[in-house]
């Protein structure tokens, strides 16, 4: 409908998005709660394999991707500040650098990866096979949760250089910020989910 | 299109099934809408395609029973079972009474023009189409179909040759879809109410769907991620359920009907908030215990998450885990069973009606009672480790999905098809299909109890010569049951195309549906929307 939306309709549309928007993260919260709970189950039963295999995590990659995050939601929540003070231009330059320091986590976490598959450390392979069963568990828990959260910061990621374009093309503004701050909601979801797994995987030993 | 027409169809006033002015064509038009009433109509006629054919694969199963092995062989009959489970209940029933229904009252039951996210509610479709799609691959793509039965126990879903994978994948799809929808409809609920119509002033229908929304929240992730774990077990060997590997199956148990046993609130919530809309509405009487029923639907979706364990009482648990789960599992039928005291508190002393709806929802009130009655006698611990695996179990479930679900199905199918496409159908052949389909259905099924009490396992492809006679009753109903639906679909299909055109309040219904034309304009109602005054149910309505 090509109609003009009215006052009440747009304050109705912006608190559905954010109902929307939290609805969505409960359900986020849901689909890696399972998944700690896999770990915490397994841990439980196999306390001295899991951490034999932390043992394998490097403890300063890890602490410097915590800190990239960390900044990147700092940065994220500048840019919905800037914006809500009108300094298009501030936000755009802090969203950029949001989906940088993403990338960066990304590319940390690559070698990471790296290391491990290179050792012979990855699902299903030979060397991961001969371990004792909590260690298969472990790795096979590390892949799986490290990857999704992976998954989840690309999808982040993505949908923070739309808003840049929104931001752009002033859809996005001062009055209207609605899009930028669930952006920011996911990000700092994400964000969370890390700041869990950090301690799960890299400080079992440490 | 006539000059008139035009100005109509500008002015918002043309029906929702015409098509507006346009370059599209009319499938374009249809798959690309963001109404919310042709969504649903689309959904409809989904799922009642794949209804036929889960059916068709029912009577198959049955057919076996006449002569094991003369017409097929045990894998056959596996994938059968297995096919048959996945389609009516991934593709039929968990979506069925929101999307299609839900879809297109909710909104104009809460005065709204649409939902709160068109544009979502259209990827939902879309994505569930997509699962779908992904589903019925499996079943042609080279290799055999899968076997494991719906449930895709672990570790054998792992392990077995047939395309397991694309099911499960399909299923996953399917479960963004109903996230989806579940999330838009609790935001459309919280924040497109009408004017007037405050949370205790809601129709019981739209209650019933906020409960569920919640449920499938809540609850689909948690399959999400499980059913992710089976294709990450057999494309990367990531064995979190596989005991060679470290992992535990239980813990799939665990996780599975973690959603799985929540999924049978989403799936007989909303059935029992079309009861409550029929039965009002055919007694010419306001619904007795509005606030009771309000709260027994919250209370069903609430305690309904906490009793999973009741699938697992022979799959190895602590005995206090197994006493608290069948506590729970008898605290969940008490809500249950006040809206069903409701129901029947509601006839008492009405000015009964009995049209084609209101068949189907006294059946309902019938055999949803025997399907929750011997979920008890299963829910209990003694009685579950004799009964567990056995048809007792399939008549249960029968008597629930089919009899229960099912049949408030075919009871907001024959209430609201006036509304929905502005025709009547003939009223004597839908009461003859209601009668052919209730005796079927109590001849395929109730024998189910009396051999599974007397230990005929479930999934079983052959059986020994003691159940005989039981199996020839179940196959005869099974016939008569297809029967029954043959008449009730072409009655309908034959009014779509040749019905009197139906008047706006055919039934006397009170809520806001039944306050603008059959079918409705594009914008749900052809001026303001009304200004709700009081609870839905008084006579009269709030027109």
């Amino acid at each position: 409908m090509a109609e003009m939306e009215t006052a009440a309709e747009f304050r109705q549309n912006r608190m559905a998005a954010k109902y929307g928007m939290w609805f969505f993260l409960y359900t986020e919260l849901l689909f890696f709660g399972a998944m700690f709970l896999l770990y915490s189950v397994y841990r439980y039963r196999f306390p001295l394999d899991f951490h034999a295999g932390a043992k394998e995590e490097n403890l300063y990659t890890g602490s410097i991707n915590t800190l990239v995050l960390l900044t990147s939601s700092m940065t994220l929540a500048m840019a919905v500040s800037a914006i809500k003070r009108g300094q298009q231009k501030v936000s755009e330059r802090l969203q950029m650098l949001t989906m940088a320091l993403g990338v960066v986590f990304l590319a940390i976490k690559y070698y990471e990866w790296h290391w491990k598959i290179a050792k012979g450390l990855y699902p299903n392979s030979p060397v991961l096979l001969k371990l004792p069963k909590g260690e298969i568990l472990y790795f096979g828990l590390y892949y799986a949760l490290t990857g999704l959260h992976a998954l989840h910061l690309i999808v982040g990621i993505v949908v923070v250089g739309f808003m840049l374009r929104y931001t752009r093309k002033g859809v996005i503004n001062r009055e209207n910020t609605a899009r930028l701050e669930n952006a920011g909601l996911y990000w700092h979801f994400v964000d969370i989910v890390w700041i869990y797994l950090f301690p799960l995987f890299y400080l079992v030993t440490k | 299109m006539t000059p008139a027409h035009e100005s109509a169809a500008a002015a918002g006033q043309a029906s929702y099934l015409e098509n507006p002015p346009g370059r599209r064509g009319v499938f374009a038009s249809w798959m690309l809408s963001t109404d919310h009433k042709r969504i649903g109509v689309m959904y409809l006629m989904a799922l009642l395609s794949f209804f036929w054919v889960g059916v068709s694969l029912g009577l198959a199963m049955r057919l076996n029973m006449l002569h094991p092995g003369a017409l097929m062989q045990a894998q056959t009959y596996d994938e059968l079972f297995t096919v048959h489970g996945i389609v009516q209940l991934f593709l039929v029933i968990i979506p069925g009474v929101p999307v299609a229904f839900g879809n297109f009252f909710l909104p104009i039951m809460i005065g709204a023009r649409d939902v709160a996210f068109p544009r979502l509610n259209r990827l939902s479709w879309w994505v569930y189409l997509t699962g779908a799609g992904i589903v019925v691959l499996s079943l042609f793509i080279s290799g055999h179909p899968p076997d494991t039965g719906w449930t895709f126990y672990a570790p054998y879903s792992i392990r077995t040759p047939t395309n397991v994978s694309l099911a499960v994948a399909g299923v996953f799809v399917l479960g963004f879809s109903s996230i989806l929808t579940g999330l838009n409809f609790v935001t459309t609920i919280h924040t497109m109410r009408g004017p007037g119509m405050t949370w205790l002033r809601l129709p019981l229908f739209v209650w019933t769907l906020y409960a569920t929304g919640w449920v499938q929240m809540l609850a689909t992730p948690v399959l999400a991620i499980t059913l992710l774990f089976i294709i990450m077990g057999r494309v990367l060997g990531i064995g979190f359920f596989d005991p060679s590997r470290g992992g535990d199956p239980i813990m799939y148990e665990h996780l599975f009907w973690t959603y799985s046993h929540p999924a049978v609130y989403i799936m007989i919530l909303p059935a029992m908030g079309i009861i409550s809309e029929v039965i009002p509405t055919f007694a010419r009487k306001a619904i007795f215990g509005y606030k009771a029923v309000v709260f027994a639907s919250l209370a069903i979706a609430g305690v309904g998450y906490w009793v999973w364990g009741h699938h697992m009482f022979t799959s190895g648990m602590s005995n206090t885990a197994r006493v608290a789960f069948s506590l729970l599992t008898f605290f969940v039928a008490i809500p249950s069973g006040v809206k069903v005291f409701n129901w029947v508190a509601t006839l008492y002393k009405g000015s009964i009606r009995l049209d084609a709806p209101m068949w189907w929802a006294v059946s309902f009130i019938f055999l949803f009672s025997i399907g929750g009655l011997s979920g008890l006698i299963q829910g209990a611990l003694a009685p579950n480790l004799d009964l567990h695996g056995t048809y007792w179990i399939v008549a249960h479930i029968h008597y629930i999905v089919f009899g229960g679900v099912g049949t408030a199905l075919f009871a907001g199918l024959h209430y609201w098809f006036p509304k929905m496409f502005g025709r009547m159908y003939r009223e004597r052949p839908a009461k003859l299909g209601w009668l052919i389909f209730f005796i079927g259905f109590n001849l395929l099924y109730f024998p189910m109890f009396v051999m599974g009490a007397e230990g005929m396992p479930r999934r079983w492809f052959d059986y020994s010569a003691q159940y005989h006679t039981g199996q020839m009753i179940s196959v005869a109903g099974s016939w008569v049951l297809a029967l029954g639906l043959l008449i009730i679909f072409g009655n309908l299909i034959l009014a779509l195309f040749r019905g009197e055109a139906a008047p706006e309040n055919p039934w006397g219904g009170t809520t806001l549906e039944w306050h603008t034309p059959s079918p409705p304009p594009a914008r749900n109602f052809p001026g303001e929307i009304p200004v709700i005054k009081h609870v839905s149910y008084k006579a009269g309505g709030n027109g």
